[in-house]
């Protein structure tokens, strides 16, 4: 079939029958139905969590009168997210609410803005800044994924004075069975959902690797195109969009 | 590299990108700002209605210029953004049905 001879369009981004659908390159194309189908897979968990978290009462129909500021922890309401998440690393006892996340929020969104560089190096063919933007991508996802280990350690330590229960007994930190928090399922709920955006995160970092190294030896320069940067940068802006869901409903609200 | 000699280097086009990392900076932290102004006992779904549409053009600038979906056809935007309408249906029916759930009586 002769069909390549009138296409303007690079090899790369024909299809098998020679027109390009969508005018977009197969493997682009193929990258964001995938990402539609995880979009599919967070919904899901943030449906859960909002469910589950209508489904108990709030603090004030328990406790008659508790405000935001008397607020205290019980098994039998859903906590308030800020007065869960306020410890900073090395800064024992002090009080600090939702800045850690905060600096870990910031972080993504500085490694997201890289990435994006990092792609538009790529559409100029620009090998050497390819490689730079890359390496700060990467560099933002290990430190995000040490923050969120240790944001996870904390959690599941717990506080020094535990919670009390009616019956005597005192809990520390958050498991899966047992949560001092709150109800078990708010930890469950935040490991599966925080989990799984860092195991996206984490499986990001991979690819972003191997797309520095494939850069780095020259492949994408020798190939004529650096379609594998802008494919494996639109997953990680997705990792980074779930995360601004994920900071809004887990954290904030 | 012999063929990319420093005369053929294009100039980079940034400035757009980095507007877009201010203004998603910006956003954060003025949810932040209500985060901790804002009275949580009386404004509580004044608070959440603020989180979520920020939340939502966060989305929209991340989506549309970081992933380029903004210049993709518009057949393309539609696959992906109409699918995406149907979930945002089912998250509030869902929160809705929540009221009705009643979790505390199964555990």
């Amino acid at each position: 079939m002769a069909v390549e001879k009138t296409s303007v369009n690079p090899p790369h981004l024909l299809w098998q029958g020679g027109t390009q659908p969508l005018k977009a390159g197969y493997g682009k194309l193929m990258m964001w139905i995938f990402l539609l189908s995880d979009v599919f897979t967070f919904s899901g968990f943030l449906v859960t969590y909002g469910l589950i978290r209508f489904g108990y009462p709030t603090f004030s129909e328990v406790v008659a009168g508790m405000t935001h500021k008397t607020f205290e922890f019980s098994q039998h309401y859903w906590p308030i997210p800020e007065k869960v998440f306020k410890a900073v690393p090395l800064l024992h006892g002090v009080d600090l609410p939702l800045v850690f996340v905060g600096i870990m929020t910031f972080i993504l969104i500085f490694s997201s803005v890289t990435m994006v560089l990092a792609v538009e190096a790529g559409h100029r063919r620009d090998k050497a800044d390819v490689e730079k933007w890359m390496l700060w991508t990467i560099l933002g996802g290990f430190i995000f994924l040490s923050s969120q280990a240790w944001e996870w350690t904390h959690f599941i330590h717990g506080t020094e004075h535990g919670l009390t229960l009616e019956d005597g007994t005192t809990i520390f930190g958050a498991k899966l069975g047992i949560n001092e928090y709150g109800p078990p399922n708010f930890a469950n709920l935040f490991f599966f959902i925080t989990g799984f955006h860092g195991f996206h995160v984490f499986i990001g970092v991979l690819l972003n690797i191997m797309v520095f190294y494939n850069t780095t030896n020259g492949i994408y320069q020798k190939r004529g195109h650096y379609e594998m940067v802008e494919k494996v940068g639109l997953y990680w802006h997705f990792v980074d969009l779930v995360w601004v869901f994920v900071f809004t409903f887990f954290y904030l609200v | 590299m012999a063929e990319h000699s420093l005369t053929e280097r294009q100039k980079p086009n940034t400035k757009h990108l980095w507007k877009v990392f201010w203004i998603l900076l910006a956003l954060t932290a003025l949810e932040f700002v209500v985060a901790f102004t804002v009275d949580a006992d009386h404004y509580k779904w004044t608070k959440i209605g603020i989180f979520v549409i920020m939340t939502i053009i966060k989305a929209y600038y991340i989506v549309g210029i970081f992933m380029h979906l903004g210049s993709e056809t518009k057949a393309f935007i539609w696959t992906i953004v109409l699918p995406v309408i149907f979930v945002l249906w089912l998250i509030v029916a869902l929160l809705v049905e929540g009221e009705y759930f009643g979790i505390e009586k199964f555990f």
